[in-house]
């Protein structure tokens, strides 16, 4: 019993600790200059994370354009039309799992020699996007497809007792009541990516940009990759920022992981 | 204290107004059954039913739990389709075409052929959807005011949700919810309603309402009705099927039509003793 609470306590203890020193850290730099101003090599008193804050908006949207429209689909076709328990749903059923597994470092590499290299699409916003894509691809699929099989069996049979397709009925029934779960798991799954830096340097974000990103083939730069920046650099001025960037990071992750909370307590119970 | 003695009343009149015109044989059959077994994979759930089932009639299948009596409901609009490995031997035919013959559409057969289900199946949408989604899948252009008022007035419901049909379908009650489902059905225009045990999870007042409403809609519509109540199938329906689950040679329980005939004949007096050992309340 003291055992788990004490286990239970190192989590949460650890969490506030980091939370409470980042926040005293940073708390100088924690103004609107913060958002207003680009970063700056010479003068760290006023210098900003803007363009990492951009860079993130950015690259976090395209990755949602894309992975949201192909993970639902993918979601739906192994839901609803895919033959249940054939030995091709179960290895790719098998593979899904795994590749949320896969460390996103993997996913850098794979970004790097498909996207970067082989599309040519260099060191821009959009090959960013596509990775992050891929890396939250499994966990989107994951998600929907819970969704979609918590939608109850009467829904669709009712529909189909109607005359209304299979098709019809996925996109009419079973969709639209599993969106709830679908926004809850693509908005935990988008902050993962939002938090990832690993596969960005890789990939080449630039981490020093006094420009914000004005198309997807833009250099970048986005917080993680900012903060990582700026806490290898010497200078206390730096640190300062370093801290008052991580803050803003996290508050955006907590408010993400908020909406998806409020979203699945907003909606459970239907059935 | 009244209240029980109020629907017994009720349903006593429907039945009395409903038992006198019916024809001892079905001469206009809106299905024949012929030898019809339902499989899934090697078991059998049914096996070997044949029986017709009257234009305009109400015909109840009863029996106990196990006896195959819902799955021979799902065979009459291929819902039976949508389980993997089950299959159907026999035929099944509506107006002389067989359902199960390959140039037929299951979803022309599900347009055909509505159905009510067990647990009232509202779509988590607004009272007025629900009862426009069948048209709308089905090709409907255009305002549909006029339909969803008519089916909902026709299924009793409209008076209590005119104000309200924006609202969510899970707003009602289960009552209301069935006479919903009800209302969802005929609008698509069915010729036959199959429901499968519609009054399972209601109180006796919205059960009452919906077997009123079962007669009244009886006059357009081939109705059958899967039920474990037996009451239920005595007050509303004009013929009666007595399904029972047997043994076979090998020991496998499979599903067996006993009798089948005029509802007040089979009830006053079957001709098989399993029929009336069922009915007496001996078995099952």
């Amino acid at each position: 019993m003291w055992l788990l609470f004490v286990s239970l306590a190192i989590g949460v203890f650890t969490l506030v600790v980091l939370l409470t020193y980042v926040t005293i850290k940073g708390w100088p730099r924690l103004d609107i200059r913060l958002f207003t101003n680009m970063p700056s090599v010479r003068d760290p008193e006023n210098a900003g994370a803007q363009s990492a804050i951009t860079g993130t908006l950015w690259v976090i949207s395209f990755t949602a354009l894309v992975a949201l429209p192909t993970g639902v689909m993918a979601a739906l076709y192994l839901e609803e039309f895919a033959r249940p328990n054939s030995r091709s749903q179960r290895f790719i059923e098998v593979n899904i799992q795994n590749l949320a597994a896969v460390p996103s470092i993997v996913y850098g590499i794979l970004g790097l020699a498909v996207f970067a290299r082989a599309l040519a699409l260099g060191q821009s916003v959009i090959t960013a996007a596509l990775t992050l894509a891929l890396l939250v691809l499994p966990v989107i699929i994951i998600s929907t497809r819970e969704a979609l099989r918590a939608v109850p069996r009467n829904i669709r049979d009712g529909s189909l007792a109607l005359g209304a397709t299979e098709w019809q009925t996925a996109y009419r029934q079973t969709l639209p009541a599993a969106i709830p779960g679908i926004a809850t798991g693509t908005i935990l799954a988008l902050s993962r990516a939002i938090g990832e830096a690993a596969p960005l340097l890789l990939l080449g974000a630039v981490s020093f940009i006094t420009f914000n990103p004005d198309g997807v083939l833009s250099d970048y730069t986005t917080l993680p990759i900012q903060i990582f920046n700026w806490t290898k650099d010497s200078r206390e001025e730096f640190q300062v920022l370093a801290a008052a960037t991580i803050v803003v990071l996290l508050l955006i992750l907590l408010a993400m992981n908020f909406v998806a909370i409020w979203i699945r307590n907003k909606t459970q119970k239907r059935w | 204290m009244n209240q029980p003695n109020e629907i017994t009343m009720h349903l006593d009149h429907s039945l009395s107004a409903r038992g006198a015109s019916i024809p001892p044989e079905t001469s206009d059959p809106v299905f024949t059954l012929d030898n019809v077994s339902v499989l899934y994979g090697d078991y059998s759930a049914i096996r070997n039913v044949t029986l017709p089932i009257g234009r305009n009639e109400i015909t109840a299948f009863i029996g106990p739990s196990g006896c195959g009596k819902s799955t021979l409901l799902r065979s009459f609009n291929r819902m039976n389709d949508l389980i993997p490995g089950a299959h159907l031997t026999g035929t099944v035919a509506y107006h002389g075409t067989d359902i199960y013959g390959p140039n037929v559409d299951p979803i022309e057969v599900r347009r055909k052929v509505g159905m009510v289900f067990q647990k009232p199946n509202v779509f988590p949408k607004s009272i007025y959807e629900n009862v426009a989604y069948g048209p709308k899948v089905n090709g409907a252009k255009g305002n549909l005011d006029d339909l969803v008022e008519e089916c909902l007035s026709r299924a009793a419901l409209w008076n209590e949700v005119k104000d309200d049909l924006k609202k969510s379908a899970y707003a009602l009650s289960g009552g209301q919810q069935q006479r919903l489902v009800i209302a969802r059905c005929i609008a698509v225009k069915p010729e036959v309603i199959l429901m499968d045990e519609p009054c399972a999870s209601l109180d006796p007042l919205a059960t009452a309402k919906i077997e009123d409403l079962m007669v009244e809609l009886a006059s357009d519509y081939t109705i059958i009705i899967v039920t474990h109540n037996m009451q239920q199938a005595a007050r509303v329906s004009d013929r009666t099927a007595f399904f029972t689950a047997e043994l076979d040679d090998n020991g496998i329980r499979h599903g067996r039509l006993v009798e089948f005939g005029r509802t007040r004949e089979l009830f006053s007096s079957p001709t098989d003793p399993r029929t009336e050992d069922y009915i007496s309340g001996r078995f099952g």
